[in-house]
Formats: C-alpha cells, structure tokens, sequence
C-alpha cells in the first residue's frame, strides 16, 4: 500500500513538473510566427556587415518584430561572430520596462515612448534621453474564411460594424455593396480579436477609430474594448481559429494569413482601386506618414485614412529604442554597428521576403543618420 | 497490496504500533537532526505561504489605490488604461462556473473508474488501467488545451445544438452559433485533465476499505452493487470528497489549456455555451505580457482573489472530512 502511494506522488509530481515547463516554454512565444519562424533567406549576403564591437548585446521587448529580429541576428551573427545578439520577446511593456531598469542595450517595441517614459530614460541615459528609431513595419491583414468567396472588399466602417457585431451576416446589405459580384452566402459572421493585449490590437482599433470614428467610437488600446465577437490568445491563436471556423474573420500580421493559406480583405480606402494587404502597398502606406519625434526622436504618426493609390493603411510600426546620448560604453559599439545592418538597404530588403515591410526611403536615412550619431 | 486482497488481514494491523517514547539521554544524533528537518520543513512551508500572501497582498494594495472601477462589481478590466478600471466580477463568475462544470462532469467518471478498478476489474486489466490514468496526468496542460482548441471545439457544435434544442428554454444552454469555445467547453477540458488525480485518490480509499465489511455484507446475500452501496461508498465518502477537492484545486487554477481553448471577454452571460467570460488565471496569463506596473499590481491583485477562493474551497473540504473522523483521505 505504501509502495503504491509513493509510486503515485511520484507520477503526479512527474506530472506537475510538465506542466509547469510546459507553461514557462509557451509563457515565452505567444506571438511566434509558427510558419516562417526565423527563416532567413540564404540568399543574403552579409558581405557588407560592419561588425565593431563584441559580446553579448541583449535586448527585449515587442513580439511582432521577433522574425525581423531573428533574421537580422542570423546574418549579423553569420558576419560578427563576436558578438552576440540576443533579442527576447517578452512584449513591448515587458521590453520598456527593462529597458528603462538598465538591464538591456536596447528595446523593441510597437508604440513609441510615452512622456513619462522619456522622462525616466533620463535616469539610464547619462547626459541624454531615450529615443525612437523606426525599423520594422507590418501590414496587419484582415483574413476572412468564407467558403466560397475568394475576394473580399470591405471598407473602414463596414470592418468597424463587423468587429463591434452591428453586422452579424456575411450576406448583410452593406458588404453586398461593396462586393457587387460576389455571392455572399447566409452564414454568421465570427469575428476574432486578441483576448491578450497587444500593439496589433492597438494598432487595428486606431485604425478604426481614425478612419471610421462614427461607427468605432471605441479609445483606440492594447486591450480590446468592444463587447462581442469571439476571442484568442496571440495572433496565432486567431489565426487559426479563423482557418477553421467558416464564417470568421479576424486581424493578424500578413505573414500569418500567408502561414495559414488565408484570404485577406482588400480595403476600401477611397483609392481608385481597393488596396490588397501586401509588403509593397505597406511601405507605400508608411510613406504617407510623418515623423512627429522631435529632438532627434524618430516617433512617426501614420495617417490612417490615407486615400493614396495602394497605400495600405493598417500597418504596425515598430521602433527600436536606445538612448541618444549615454549608452553603455561597453555595448555601444556593437549595438552601433547591428542597429546600422538593420536599417541598412541590405537589412531592411531582408524584411519584405518575411512579409514585413521596409521602411520608406524618407525616414531609413534619417533613421541611419541617428544610429551613426548615438553616443 | 495483492497480498491484502487474498488474505484479508483486519485494519487494526495496518496501523503502526505506537513506539515506545525514548528517554532524552537515549535520544540519538539521528533523531534530532530528523526533527530538527522536519520540523524546518513545516516552518519553512508557514514562512513561504505567509510570504506569498504577503507579496500578494501588498500590490494588490497598490493596484486597488488607484482603481477607479469598483473591484469587485465592475465588468471590465481596463487596468493599463488611464484612469484604471477593473473588476474581478467576470472571472470569479468564470472560475468558479467552470470547475464546477468540471467537477459535475469528471467526479462521477472518476469514482467510477476508482471502483471498476478496485473492485470490478480482473487484475489483469486494473493494472494496466491504473498506469493509464497515471498517464493522464502527466500530460501538459498545454497539449490539452491544444486538444481542445483544435479537435473538441470544431466538433462540439453538434452537441451544443442538440443541448440547445431540449434544454435551450432554460436559458443555461442556450446557443446561438458559432465556435463553440465557452465556459462548458473549458469545463470539459478540465475534466479531463482533473480525472485522474480524483481517480487515483479515490481508488486507494476504496482499495483501503475493511475486507471484514464487504465480506460481512456478501454473508448477508448482499449483490457486488449492495455491497459497494453499503460498505465501499460510506467508507469512502470522505476520502472522495477529499480527491474532489484536489482536482478542484487544480480546476480553479489551470491557466494554458483555459487560454487556449476560451473566447474571453469581459461579460457575464446566462448561457453557459455561448462564447464569453473568463478566468483568474487565464486572464493573467493573457494580460501580463503588455502589462504596465498598473496592470501587472491588477493582474496580481486577481490572483490575491483565486488565493482566497481557493483556500476556502480547501477550508471547507477539510471540515466536511472533519465530521467524519473514521477515515480521512487528506490525512493519508
């Protein structure tokens, strides 16, 4: 009897013990791209990286520019074996958080630093503040699953009735509008949004709200603040619960509606011609934008409800944050020399072949310009 | 064991003769640094809860400071927002719904299972079907979480519809379509997982029943079912509760398989099979990655509640154990 119960404390501590790995394991990757995780094209050539600096460089912060990170840091790697680059995910917050606690070189993140924020770099800056470098921009795509229906176009306040389920049938009379030629069929509409909070939510509902104030009369934020629809964890979460519910639809990053082979919404945006959710279109879409930083910042404001032909205008921007002045001594080599092959032509090419998008001619040069002058 | 089903020693054996009490002189080095450990190890467990109650009790402080909602009526939870608003009404609904959905479901399987094994079961099969269970509980939330989101909720809708054809006017089971990823749908899945831990308590209080009662019930005529009816189930009362309240335990605080499977959101809704709700624990895991220091004091302040909410689940098991002091699965 006694044997028997050693053996089954045993079996349930063996148990607890999987659980809790299996827990810290799946803490860390809420948002990894489960398709295109990492895979950096061969064909890049690291025959211009300037590798200055060595050890260990870490930085943290916003999952949606994990994949850019991790194929930089493939062929930074590949050139700089001296240093290593280390970039965790945790989340933009996560990322500013540590940041700001002088535990990182530098953080990822998908907004720009808020004031106070600036206000207490000045603490790990020495003689300088924080500053926002714009490197990565993501077209967040809008994937349907309606079988059937192949093309799709919807217009901003049409997407905001469907996410806040003032439309609830695919049949309704105003996506009938928009979609002339289209047999819509009868079913329910789903409609999936991130039950964690995230920059691409923020990034979606500010969206909405700029481009249809009246019928997303929502604060744009990271948490989700309508009512209705349905819910999931990351966007790989939502995106494969919309590959397999029929009638859904839900917003992702473009590369995994591309991952999992689903149809994406063209917009509406008043253009001549409704603009697809591309790499090329996005880029187009962050040209329309402004650089609002001042004092050397880089922080940009998009212009939602841009009618340019094929700008896309649902697009995350994400910044890498490091101080202008008063960096460590000891990463700001190394640091230097990867935020200059990230924004270089090379580094940023590398982007549209993992469905992100470049950013524009306009801003990268500022961008080099600053990481050249960061002290 | 295999020894006690064939001979059928009376229970007075199995308990340990009480050891004679040695004289201080004769106490050995062995014995004072054994109580010397054990005692440690009780104190230790003391200090470590007292200092996560602690822990959790001062942000919790510093969150509801600056809670502009009231935190235990408002539905909502806006905690990284400026003002912050947030309330816990929505998913200590969600938690304590789904274990008991859990519970109604996995309990009556599991004392089943306890007593095809202890007492219906050739050994042939008890055995292997024991390591069975066992293995069901080393399976990671994770993977049964993916289960359910993946294979359970694209064929649960068939079900919901038929549960809301005949019980649908009851408003419970109502069910209007669409993915079927509600608080039922968790409860299943929880089921599932706290199985086996009810399982294999509750067969080892069954396996511990006098051999004296069973076969005085069998001299009386009585049928295998009369005999467990009269003498396995009371004897094993306390002791499945008990094992009811360890997988209740883990039901209230399971965190992966309930983010993964659940379509959160901050409503409370009559219909158990429609998407919505939440729990403390998936509600953490879900926010604290964008958290602020705000939202995380929030996020840590929910747990404060689970904390609470499971200490008196444990509380009140104890005492209806308590009441019955012949045999007690918890003291075992």
């Amino acid at each position: 009897m006694k044997l028997q119960r050693t053996n089954r404390l045993r079996a349930l501590s063996v148990g607890a013990l999987a659980v809790t790995s299996a827990l810290v394991l799946s803490a860390c990757g809420s948002d990894d791209n489960t398709t295109q995780g990492g895979d950096s094209p061969e064909s890049a050539a690291s025959g211009n990286i300037e590798c200055q600096g060595e050890g260990n460089l870490l930085a943290s912060g916003s999952s949606a520019q994990k994949n850019a990170v991790d194929a930089w840091v493939q062929n930074y790697q590949r050139a700089c074996p001296d240093t290593k680059v280390n970039y965790n995910p945790t989340g933009s917050g996560a990322g500013i958080q540590e940041f700001l606690q002088g535990k990182t070189a530098f953080a990822g993140s998908d907004s720009a630093l808020k004031e106070d924020e600036v206000e207490q770099s000045k603490e790990v800056c020495e003689g300088g503040k924080a500053i926002n470098l714009p490197m990565v921009g993501g077209p967040v795509a809008i994937g349907y699953n309606l079988s059937g229906v192949e093309e799709l176009v919807l217009d901003a306040p049409t997407i905001a009735k469907i996410f806040d389920t003032k439309i609830t049938q695919w049949d309704d009379e105003a996506i009938k509008k928009l979609n002339p030629d289209v047999e819509l069929p009868a079913t329910k509409i789903q409609a999936f949004h991130r039950s964690d909070e995230s920059g691409t939510t923020d990034n979606f509902t500010t969206y909405l709200n700029e481009a249809a104030p009246e019928e997303w009369p929502y604060e744009p934020a990271k948490a989700w603040a309508a009512k209705g629809g349905q819910s999931a964890n990351g966007s790989a979460g939502v995106a494969t619960n919309v590959a397999q519910t029929d009638g859904a639809i839900g917003y992702f990053e473009l590369s995994y509606a591309t991952g999992n082979d689903i149809d994406t919404v063209k917009l509406d945006t008043g253009a001549g011609a409704p603009v697809e959710a591309t790499v090329e279109n996005s880029s187009t879409g962050i040209a329309a934008g402004k650089i609002v930083g001042t004092d050397g910042d880089l922080a940009m404001e998009l212009d939602y409800s841009t009618k340019e032909e094929g700008a896309y205008p649902i697009i995350l921007v994400t910044y890498e944050i490091a101080c202008d002045k008063g960096n460590k001594p000891d990463k700001l080599e190394a640091m230097k020399s990867f935020l200059t092959y990230a924004a270089s032509e090379e580094g940023q090419d590398q982007l549209a072949e993992i469905e992100y998008a470049p950013i524009p001619d306009e801003v990268i040069t500022k961008v080099r310009e600053k990481i050249d002058s960061l002290s | 064991m295999k020894i006690a089903d064939t001979i059928a020693p009376p229970p007075q054996q199995e308990l340990p003769p009480q050891a004679p009490k040695p004289s201080k002189s004769a106490r050995h080095r062995g014995d004072r640094i054994f109580l010397g450990l054990s005692r440690g190890s009780g104190i230790a467990l003391l200090v470590i809860m007292a200092a996560i109650a602690a822990f959790l009790t001062w942000r919790t402080a510093n969150a509801l400071a600056v809670n502009e909602g009231n935190f235990f009526t408002t539905f909502d939870w806006n905690a990284n927002a400026d003002p912050p608003v947030f309330g816990i009404a929505v998913l200590a609904f969600g938690t304590v719904v789904s274990s008991v959905i859990a519970m109604a479901l996995a309990v009556p399987i599991a004392v089943g299972i306890a007593l095809f094994i202890s007492h219906y079961a050739p050994r042939r099969l008890a055995t292997p079907l024991g390591y069975v269970i066992d293995l069901l509980a080393a399976v990671p939330s994770i993977v049964y979480g993916l289960w359910g989101a993946l294979f359970l909720v694209p064929h649960l809708s068939g079900l919901f519809y038929w549960m809301d054809d005949y019980l649908g006017w009851t408003g419970v089971f109502d069910y209007s379509g669409g993915a079927a990823r509600s608080l039922f749908t968790v409860g299943i899945v929880l089921a599932i997982m706290i199985l086996p831990i009810v399982t294999n308590v509750s067969r080892e209080v069954f396996l511990q029943v006098p051999k004296m009662h069973e076969e005085a019930a069998l001299a009386l005529g009585a049928t295998r079912w009369e005999v467990i009816r009269m003498s396995v189930l009371p004897f094993g009362r306390s002791g499945v509760i008990s094992a009811s309240m360890l997988g209740l335990g883990r039901a209230l605080g399971e965190t992966m398989a309930v983010a993964t499977v659940l379509s959160p959101s901050f409503v409370i809704k009559l219909s158990l099979l429609d998407p919505g709700g939440g729990t403390f624990a998936q509600n953490i895991a879900a926010g604290f990655n964008e958290a602020g220091d705000v939202g995380r004091d929030a996020l840590i302040a929910s747990g404060l509640v689970l904390f609470v909410i499971t200490l008196v689940v444990n509380g009140g098991a104890r005492m209806i154990i308590a009441r019955r002091k012949e045999y007690s699965g918890a003291n075992a």
